[in-house]
């Protein structure tokens, strides 16, 4: 028997139409909240079951690791959760696409978070963001350990930056080729922080579940 | 009161480093951790049936494929009932040969070649990496990257680091989809600088094997093994798969090697209490499982782990020495910061540097260290002079030599007009004159004018769907008026397809003549044996173009 790729293609479309047989099929909505227009107070995330894939093409889902938020509040050079979050969704609104937010739990790796955001994703991108700050954009077709933009020395992003990267995930959502956030560079990042981005992701780590499928999230701002 | 000492003590470049404290029950230990296994096995019918205290039925798939394929079963019982102090003793006897070592540490489990290491004192394992490195003569590699992934500036970085001695080099990306103008600008520079050096590419694996393939690089060497199976499967990865992309290459004719090193597993939260170094033990017994020639190790990018927690740079240097007792290519890291203090920086090269290992570093950055998209290394482009000195002080051939600066211009110059002539004939966005200039005489990418970037990505997923191939930069280069930058690469090439340079721990001379363990293996056995710096090479070290002549004075 020989494979071509159109039957492969056919085979495994049917396998991914059998794992979905579970989920609903109603289109799960996009938060409209204008972050930008929200006070800068606490942020809330409230956990609402598992989350459902989007099938409008006008969104960019965010991936949280497992302890963003919760366990850990801050980034490893100590911004908020709260107003990481609140850059990154601004930075969306701005290019006027919609958002929603999921947490992961199966994995604490932060291009296999991107890329399950990507996937849960109605335009294919997504944005992950660990608990210590690491940030990437991904892209659903593209192999979990590539991505479309990777901000991988956390201590560096500052708020501006988050923002900018929620822009440009917007822009990919849209179908434009923005030019990247530049990339920044810092040789001294890991003699200083290192061992601390070992304690924190150790301890986000301690929190994944393999078996928890991502979760919806609902994102209030008080 | 405060102290006035104290203030100064604090305000030193070794007090900006981060340190932490021992958390053994996370992993948090750099060797002898108190979870780590103890040594055992056993043999029944052919078949490894207990090792490292687990039976078969208690393996995980990383012992599963240690016990199938890493350890030579012919006398490992007799390997294993050595004390492990005799086998550290006979590491470092002059009287027993390398051959013998090996006849031995082949047939160990990782517990048992990590508790030989915690008998040996730091320049004992000095003493066995002499003796243990796979090939007779050393050498070093180098990272050649900058911030803006500046396809001439590259080129000319290349080639300066070709004159300067480095073997080898290898790129990476700012932006990912950057990679394809990368690793042929590094190619390209590379064989304008010194024909024969072997270049790569570090990238996410399909896309590196397919630049391999394509003929855009010739090595690689970011193929990652880890040493818990819960990392292995945060990469969606087994050492099946990594055993089944190993062959990939070989298939190809293109050298590789994979990477591991202390710290990956903790880092990544994954190190089921385990110590660095055993974990390490585990991922090079992998790595000689999967039939790789070599490895690249000794903590690379997680050097901040085990550098933050006591006797953590000796445990690097042990875990290059386990690579030799492997009788993998070393390719022992000295490639990324982990230290503000430049005293700290040089003490961890001096064993591999001192002793000479396959490749000393892994690389060293061939620019100044803000552009190198490594994150950055222990040694960079301001450091050539420190380097070539201590060569020179200390007899030791790192790898590297002085050159003179109207040589570096001229080849710098000659690498970025050669990339120019090729991107046009390739119909690629244009290298300007303007360009070609600033690579010549920069230091760095904030000496380079702006490329523009969109235009560059767009060109690069025009040329990737041409099918555009190695073949067609020799075309290219040949069109362009480089015949002689064409034949080299061409050379390389071909290397491909004869396939020498697969052995063990290669380099090319700049005849294109594969050096190898197989060709000249290291043969030391005591003073006045091994490499020996001839008459020629000590006279290209030592001649500094700064030394004051006598006859001047």
């Amino acid at each position: 028997m020989t494979f071509d790729a159109n039957m492969l293609r056919g085979i495994i479309e049917e396998v991914l139409k059998e794992m979905n047989l579970d989920d609903s099929s109603t289109e799960p909505a996009a938060q409209s909240v204008t972050a930008s227009s929200l006070p800068n107070g606490k942020m809330q995330l409230t956990e609402q079951g598992v989350a459902q894939r989007g099938i409008t093409t006008d969104e960019v889902v965010i991936g949280l690791a497992p302890a963003f938020g919760r366990e850990q509040t801050k980034t490893i050079v100590d911004l908020a959760h709260d107003q990481v979050l609140r850059e990154i969704i601004a930075g969306i609104e701005e290019e006027g696409i919609k958002w929603r937010v999921i947490k992961v739990y199966r994995t604490s790796d932060v291009s296999f978070i991107a890329h399950d955001a990507a996937e849960y994703s109605g335009s294919g991108i997504g944005i992950g963001i660990q608990s210590k700050g690491t940030t990437v954009i991904h892209q659903k077709d593209l192999p979990p350990l590539s991505n479309l933009e990777l901000f991988s020395q956390a201590p560096l992003i500052d708020l501006e930056t988050y923002r900018q990267i929620g822009k440009n995930a917007a822009k990919y959502a849209k179908g434009e080729a923005p030019t990247p956030v530049p990339v920044r560079n810092d040789q001294m990042a890991r003699p200083t922080y290192q061992a601390l981005s070992a304690l924190l992701h150790i301890k986000e780590t301690q929190l994944v579940d393999n078996n928890k499928k991502p979760q919806a999230v609902v994102v209030n701002f008080q | 009161m405060k102290s006035k000492r104290f203030e100064v003590l604090a305000a030193r470049p070794v007090n900006q480093d981060g340190y932490v404290k021992e958390w053994p029950e996370v992993g948090l230990v750099a060797m002898d951790g108190p979870n780590d296994p103890k040594p055992s096995i056993k043999i029944e019918n052919g078949r490894i049936t207990e090792l490292d205290g687990k039976t078969r039925e208690q393996f995980d798939m990383l012992d599963t494929f240690i016990a199938d394929h890493a350890i030579r079963l012919d006398g490992a019982e007799r390997a294993m009932a050595i004390d492990s102090l005799d086998i550290a003793r006979m590491i470092v006897d002059i009287n027993v040969t390398r051959k013998q070592v090996l006849d031995v540490t082949l047939c160990l489990t990782p517990a048992k070649l990590s508790e030989v290491m915690s008998k040996m004192t730091i320049v004992e394992i000095m003493m066995g990496m002499t003796k243990m490195r796979a090939r007779e003569q050393p050498a070093n590699q180098c990272h050649v990257t900058n911030v803006r992934d500046n396809p001439v500036q590259i080129a000319a970085d290349a080639a300066e680091a070709g004159i300067r001695g480095f073997a080898e080099m290898e790129t990476t990306v700012g932006i990912a989809r950057y990679a394809p103008f990368n690793a042929m600008s590094l190619m390209v520079g590379a064989q304008v600088g010194r024909p024969g050096v072997m270049t790569q590419c570090a990238l996410e694996e399909a896309t590196e094997l397919e630049l391999g393939m394509r003929g855009f690089t010739t090595y690689a060497e970011t193929i990652s093994v880890y040493g818990t199976e819960p990392v292995f499967m945060d990469g969606d990865d087994t050492p099946y798969s990594k055993a089944f992309l190993a062959s990939c290459y070989a298939s190809r004719g293109l050298k590789m090697r994979f990477t591991s090193g202390t710290g990956s597993e903790v880092q990544m939260g994954y190190a089921e209490g385990k110590s660095m170094l055993y974990l390490e033990a585990r991922c090079l017994a992998v790595t000689k499982g999967a039939g790789v020639q070599g490895t690249q190790n000794g903590s690379v990018s997680c050097v901040g782990v085990p550098a933050a927690v006591p006797s953590g740079i000796r445990a690097i240097a042990a875990e290059n020495l386990i690579s030799m007792l492997l009788d993998l290519e070393s390719t022992t890291s000295n490639d990324q910061t982990f230290t503000h203090s430049d005293l700290r920086r040089v003490a961890r090269s001096v064993p591999q540097f001192f002793s000479g290992t396959d490749y000393i570093c892994s690389g060293y950055s061939a620019t100044p260290n803000y552009d190198n998209m490594f994150a950055g290394s222990n040694w960079d482009a301001e450091d050539y002079d420190d380097w070539n000195i201590i060569q020179r002080d200390m007899k030791v051939d790192g790898g590297l030599q002085p050159v003179q600066e109207e040589d570096v211009i001229k080849i710098r110059n000659k690498a970025a007009r050669a990339l120019q002539g090729m991107f046009r004939e390739l119909g690629l966005p244009a290298i300007t004159d303007e360009e070609v200039e600033a690579a010549t005489y920069a230091n760095g990418s904030k000496d380079m004018p702006e490329r523009n970037v969109n235009e560059d990505l767009k060109a690069i997923e025009d040329m990737m769907a041409r099918k555009v191939t190695g073949v067609d930069f020799v075309k290219a280069l040949d069109k362009a008026g480089f015949s002689d930058v064409a034949q080299n690469v061409y050379a390389m090439l071909r290397q491909k397809v004869a396939g020498d340079y697969l052995h063990t721990a290669s380099i090319f001379d700049e005849q294109f003549h594969v050096m190898s363990a197989v060709n000249t293996p290291n043969d030391y056995h005591g003073p006045m044996t091994g490499y020996q710096i001839s008459e020629e090479r000590w006279k290209q070290i030592s001649d500094i173009p700064n030394a004051i002549r006598p006859e001047d004075i």
